[in-house]
């Protein structure tokens, strides 16, 4: 076991060609740690060739030590099969401790690959990360359905984790050093691309990135009755500079998209002010937006969970609160 | 065609309760099937609807008990079902989880085209058994998939729905897929199904019977393990207010 050494994080290229936010995150996290077990911190990427100098700054002020960079035209993007076997081969290469890989579409569809192919322990979608008493990685996260949280070990090397986004703040100050970079080449010729993507659409003006780093977040949940009610909460969340959330109840009852839901199985936001519209504060929504500021609860059923686990509670009907704080907000910004 | 959905049996997540040493109590909570795997048999049925010659076969995991989620499956349409059992499989992870299966599928079952999987099981929330048992089959693997939008012989054309927009992809058989859950009403049992499924012969592997030993399944074959368990205590302040002009003034101050 002393043979693995190090935390290695994936530093995933996102469909817009950035970094994925959340890698920052595990960046700082992974400080912490590495401060702890006194071992070096590094990252893999993967893509296109020329892309990490791109992006080298970015190591550079997390305080990487080592990069390694594996690049290829076919790598412009993302295929499971692939990457996973570029990412194995490094691995058994480098022999990390640690890896952390974010909790994202692509970190869970990846990592799995990883941990199967290296018959190792992963710890999927943790919430928090710490060493133990016996220098092990120790990774927490909601099973459940949120309801009952699990501090999990790992008795093979290396211990590998997916982190949820958000749970983690990046680096406050900046690191500096001076980053090797190791460029690679993967040893995938014998792998036939078995799965083509014939077309993306992204979903309209980054709408998702602007939920999950919104300071205000204004939610509905099945209260909302309708998607005429999340019209409603737009209006709402536009005159405060936020954005509109769900609960998977309300998404799942075709209120509002898919894509605006928080929660275990949606996004995590820890906003400055969330306000809950109708949301009666299941364990599976609370776990995605806990870590905000303040939370502002608006619900006509004073027996509703989420008038426990809010700083400001109003039993009311939305339908007339709503329009009362819409009219408010207007008046007060045209004035 | 050959199809294979693997389900697995969750407890009722909605409807926990606690001990008063805060942990989950288990007896008297529903079993139900993980509700993502619905939808994973409901995108076999589909293609069974549409095509001809569409044979599917439904597997789980888990304890004797666990055969009640797959008469359900039979009673709706599936044609044959498996299921995996046996005292050395308790506290298996994803990893050992995912040996398992892919075990029984290579020694008992193999030739499917398709394998269909939930994306996530309410329980556990790992997302990892099926790119896993993908991994362990040598299979592509397709994630987060809403719709099987078309299969022609060697391939299909999925829908996948992602944090930031969808993908349409094209994946060539034999493949796994894992979906999402679809917003169609599942199907309901069938009067001839549920005939079936009552009399249908579930065949029951132990691990013998699937060509491990017991360093490879279960607790003792599983890389991860349950340090502790604690309940998430998340309660606030709750100041409860009576006016709308409060709940302004709470935003104002908030968002100062």
């Amino acid at each position: 076991m002393s043979d693995y050494k190090g935390i290695l994080i994936y530093a995933e290229v996102n469909k817009s060609g950035y970094i994925q936010p959340v890698f920052f995150e595990l960046a700082c996290k992974a400080q912490e740690l590495a401060k702890i077990i006194n071992e070096p911190v590094s990252a893999i990427i993967m893509c296109k060739p020329g892309y990490t100098e791109t992006v080298k700054e970015g190591f550079q002020k997390c305080g990487f030590d080592k990069v390694y960079a594996v690049e290829d035209d076919r790598f412009a993007e993302y295929n499971t099969e692939w990457f996973a076997k570029a990412a194995v081969d490094v691995i058994k290469e480098i022999k990390p401790s640690i890896i952390l890989i974010g909790a994202t579409n692509q970190g869970r569809d990846l990592a799995p690959r990883i941990s199967s192919a290296l018959n190792t322990g992963l710890t999927a979608d943790c919430t928090d990360l710490d060493i133990n008493e016996d220098g092990l990685l120790a990774a927490t996260r909601p099973t459940f359905g949120g309801k009952l949280m699990a501090t999990i070990l790992c008795k093979t090397h290396p211990q590998m984790a997916s982190v949820r986004p958000k749970v983690f703040r990046p680096l406050k100050e900046d690191i500096i050093k001076d980053t090797e970079i190791i460029y690679k080449k993967p040893d995938i010729d014998n792998i036939e691309n078995k799965v083509e993507l014939i077309e993306f659409v992204k979903f309209a003006g980054d709408e998702v990135n602007e939920l999950e780093y919104a300071t205000v977040v204004v939610a509905g949940g099945a209260g909302m009755k309708g998607p005429e009610g999340f019209k409603m909460l737009a209006e709402l969340a536009k005159l405060l500079n936020g954005s509109i959330g769900a609960s998977r109840a309300a998404a799942d009852l075709g209120y509002s998209s898919h894509d605006t839901q928080i929660g275990q199985t949606g996004l995590t936001v820890s906003p400055t002010l969330y306000i809950a519209c109708g949301i009666s504060g299941a364990i599976q929504h609370i776990v995605g937006m806990c870590d905000s500021d303040k939370i502002i609860a608006i619900n006509i059923d004073p027996n509703a969970p989420i008038f426990e686990l809010c700083d400001v509670g109003y039993v009311g009907d939305v339908f007339e609160v709503v329009p009362e704080l819409i009219n408010y907000f207007k008046n007060k910004n045209s004035t | 065609m050959k199809i294979l959905v693997c389900i697995k049996q969750v407890p009722d997540t909605t409807d926990i309760k606690w001990t008063e040493h805060n942990t989950i109590q288990r007896e008297g909570v529903e079993s139900i099937i993980n509700p993502f795997d619905v939808y994973a048999i409901e995108e076999a049925l589909k293609l069974k609807k549409t095509h001809d010659n569409v044979e599917i076969t439904v597997l789980t995991m888990g304890p004797a008990q666990a055969e009640a989620i797959l008469r359900d499956a039979i009673a709706v349409g599936c044609d044959n079902a498996v299921l995996i059992s046996d005292r050395k499989f308790a506290g298996a992870d994803t990893i050992a989880t995912a040996k398992t299966i892919s075990s029984a599928i290579k020694t008992k079952l193999s030739g499917f085209d398709l394998i269909i999987c939930g994306q996530f099981a309410v329980d556990g929330d790992t997302a990892q058994t099926g790119p896993s048992i993908a991994n362990d089959l040598n299979l592509p693997q397709v994630t987060y998939v809403k719709n099987i939008e078309r299969y022609e012989e060697d391939y299909i054309i999925v829908k996948r729905i992602l944090d930031e927009g969808t993908e349409i992809v094209k994946a060539k058989l034999p493949a796994l897929v894992c979906v999402l859950k679809g917003n169609e009403e599942p199907t309901r049992p069938l009067i001839n199904g549920v005939i079936k499924s009552q009399n249908a012969n579930i065949p029951v592997y132990s691990m013998v019977d699937i060509g491990l030993v017991e360093n490879e399944v279960g607790l003792k074959g599983s890389p991860t393990f349950v340090r502790k368990t604690f309940r998430m205590i998340l309660s606030r302040e709750h100041q409860m207010v009576s006016s709308v002009r409060e709940v302004i003034e709470k935003i104002e101050e908030f968002t100062k």
